[in-house]
């Protein structure tokens, strides 16, 4: 994991690229541009505004896909099976 | 009547899947079955039933009612952050209790902060927090069963009854089944409400003659403003985000996430979370902002009157006069007026049952309380080692009864807007309980003097912003009252939503400040040992 590649996928992450990707889409989030505007309308009758943010949720959808698929910290899982009531609490 | 039978015999359906899951759970380990489902949900029912804890009674009722007044605003300012942060902090946070949760046998988030920083009575101090910020969604989930039973049964179910109605379905399910069953009834109840949305748009959608028409005559007259996003400023628009970081420390989902079989299962509901999202709450929203069309309806001109009035001599009324306004402008059930209003009445009755649905989500919040009375106190201070294991499950149901009785009793005696408003503390609250969960997990240096710190800040914000809010009345919708400038620059003023403070929500500085000071006071303060570094991060290879 730490060498640069998802165990689980075997494929070579591209950790910058995946945070730049999340903070980007944040940014999205703040869109100033659609703020006092209703039309277009998509349909004849949904404000841009609402479109908007439903593509947005399907872009979250997407960027997560891509988290899921390429940063999946696999290794937690394994850690966990592999110590699972060996390691009771202290407390 | 129709409405009402149907949305009884939904109840019905309700109760027998919990005593169905109930006769699964024979045989296993009993403690972690009741309060963890014995860590054994599939990822099907691990998504279902967590987006269903998440989605309350506010992504039906109060979207819709929201948006009636507020406009399109609602979806980006609710939904779509929510679609945005709270799957990346399933995927951060979740995948990492879990992970803590199957190695240490960690059944609440209290045991794994006591664990983390060596520590009891910080423990107990956050738990106290937890608790006291949880317990009005128990209290406002029954007042909403009984106010929502009562609206579908144009009146003839009374509001005590369809309260104690509501309470005694999620008591016996929550009781009989524990996790098991309140995972497979939040399943069941969020199939349920993902085709509530789209049934309703295209039933309202139909009745209304289409959307078109209405549209228009809202962009021509004085109504343009509830289809675009001006009437909230952007830097309240930029605090909303901070409000999901809520989800991942609300006890009931930090809880759940333990119930998964495997971490994989946290996969597809992290993908699929901002569809479901947007699959409820595109169209309440919409609908809400449309109920603006439908004046031939008195209850929903009264609304609008209401809005009007206050709006346009406001300050020249007295502050009965006000608060009588706001209270003819509550617009909860404009949802349900419309389906009343459009729906024929068997089809309003499934609709009023997938609002039904998202009232009872309260099961989540009464196990979740359960669980954390009977591990953080009672196992804690030493009650399993004095009456035995069994006596966890017994007394984690006996809690459950004397919370949902305690909760029904109150809210017969209680006004609803208290409830209502600690519940939006809440929010506040658990946001600023976020930084606690990424310096556990994430920071080796963080320590319970830090922790300790963060919450006392937390607890003493949200107090200080409900004083506030008591003594400062809220002025009529138009400019804010400033109640201190420093520069010139208004750093403290009453909205006619909440408090500003420098044009954010109060979330944003307590948030702040809160992760500022376990950072701070952390860095000053004795480490846990070596030992309890090395398994919480162990070099990985």
């Amino acid at each position: 994991m730490r060498c640069g590649h998802d165990q689980a996928t075997s494929r070579p992450m591209n950790r910058p690229g995946l945070l730049l990707a999340t903070l980007f889409l944040y940014g999205l989030h703040q869109d100033f541009w659609f703020w006092r505007s209703a039309r277009p309308l998509l349909l004849g009758f949904l404000p841009i505004g609402l479109v908007y943010h439903a593509a947005y949720c399907a872009a979250c959808t997407l960027l997560l896909w891509r988290l899921v698929s390429r940063a999946w910290p696999q290794y937690l899982e394994d850690e966990a099976e592999a110590a699972s009531g060996h390691e009771p609490p202290r407390s | 009547m129709i409405p009402a039978l149907v949305v009884i015999a939904y109840l019905a359906v309700v109760v027998y899947i919990g005593v169905f899951a109930f006769r699964r759970a024979q045989g296993k380990d009993e403690v972690e079955d009741y309060f963890l489902a014995g860590r054994s949900l599939g990822p099907f029912v691990f998504l279902m039933s967590l987006f269903g804890t998440n989605m309350t009674a506010f992504a039906i009722l109060g979207s819709s009612g929201h948006a009636f007044h507020n406009g399109i605003v609602t979806f980006p300012l609710m939904a779509s952050s929510s679609a945005f942060v709270i799957p990346l902090s399933l995927f951060f946070i979740g995948t990492r209790v879990w992970a803590l949760g199957k190695r240490h046998g960690f059944i609440t988030p209290v045991q794994l902060f006591r664990d983390r920083w060596e520590t009891s009575h910080v423990g107990t101090v956050i738990f106290a927090l937890q608790a006291a910020l949880l317990l009005p969604y128990v209290i406002i989930g029954v007042m909403g069963g009984g106010t929502a039973l009562q609206a579908i049964s144009g009146g003839r179910v009374p509001f005590w009854l369809g309260g104690a109605l509501v309470a005694l379905v999620v008591m016996s399910y929550v009781f009989f089944g524990g996790m098991r069953g309140t995972a497979f009834v939040n399943t069941f109840q969020t199939l349920l409400f993902l085709g509530f949305g789209a049934l309703a748009l295209g039933v309202i959608g139909s009745g209304m003659g289409g959307f078109s028409t209405a549209v228009d005559e809202m962009l021509k007259g004085g109504a343009a403003s509830l289809l675009t996003r001006e009437r909230i400023s952007p830097l309240y628009f930029l605090s909303y985000t901070f409000i999901p970081l809520s989800s991942i420390a609300f006890p009931h989902i930090t809880i759940f996430c333990l119930t998964a079989r495997k971490m994989g299962q946290f996969k597809k509901t992290v993908i699929l979370y901002p569809l479901c999202i947007a699959a409820i709450w595109l169209p309440c929203v919409f609908l809400g902002v449309m109920a603006n069309r439908t004046t031939d309806l008195p209850e929903i001109r009264e609304k609008i009157e209401a809005r009007a009035e206050l709006a346009a001599k406001g300050s020249a009324l007295s502050s009965e006069q006000q608060g009588a306004l706001r209270a003819k402008m509550n617009a909860d059930d404009v949802l349900l007026l419309l389906l009343d209003r459009y729906a024929p009445a068997w089809l309003a009755g499934l609709l009023g049952a997938g609002i039904m649905a998202a009232v009872m989500a309260t099961d989540s919040q009464i196990l979740a309380l359960s669980t954390m009375f009977t591990e953080d106190v009672f196992t804690h201070y030493g009650g399993k080692a004095r009456f035995g294991e069994a006596a966890q499950v017994h007394m984690g149901r006996g809690f459950v009864v004397a919370l949902t009785v305690l909760a029904y009793v109150i809210a017969l005696r209680a006004p609803e807007t208290i409830f209502a408003l600690a519940v939006q503390y809440a929010f506040t609250g658990f946001s600023a309980l976020s930084p606690l969960l990424v310096a556990a997990l994430f920071w080796r240096g963080s320590t319970k003097w830090g922790a300790l710190a963060s919450t006392l800040w937390v607890a003493l914000g949200v107090i200080a912003v409900g004083v506030f809010q008591a003594l400062v009345p809220a002025p009529v919708p138009g400019p804010p009252t400033v109640v201190l400038s420093i520069g010139g620059l208004p750093a403290l003023t009453r909205t006619t939503g909440g408090t500003a403070i420098f044009g954010f929500m109060p979330v944003v500085p307590i948030t702040l400040v809160s992760a500022l000071l376990i950072w701070v006071v952390s860095a000053l303060t004795p480490k846990p040992g070596p030992e309890t570094l090395r398994r919480y991060f162990q070099p990985r290879h």
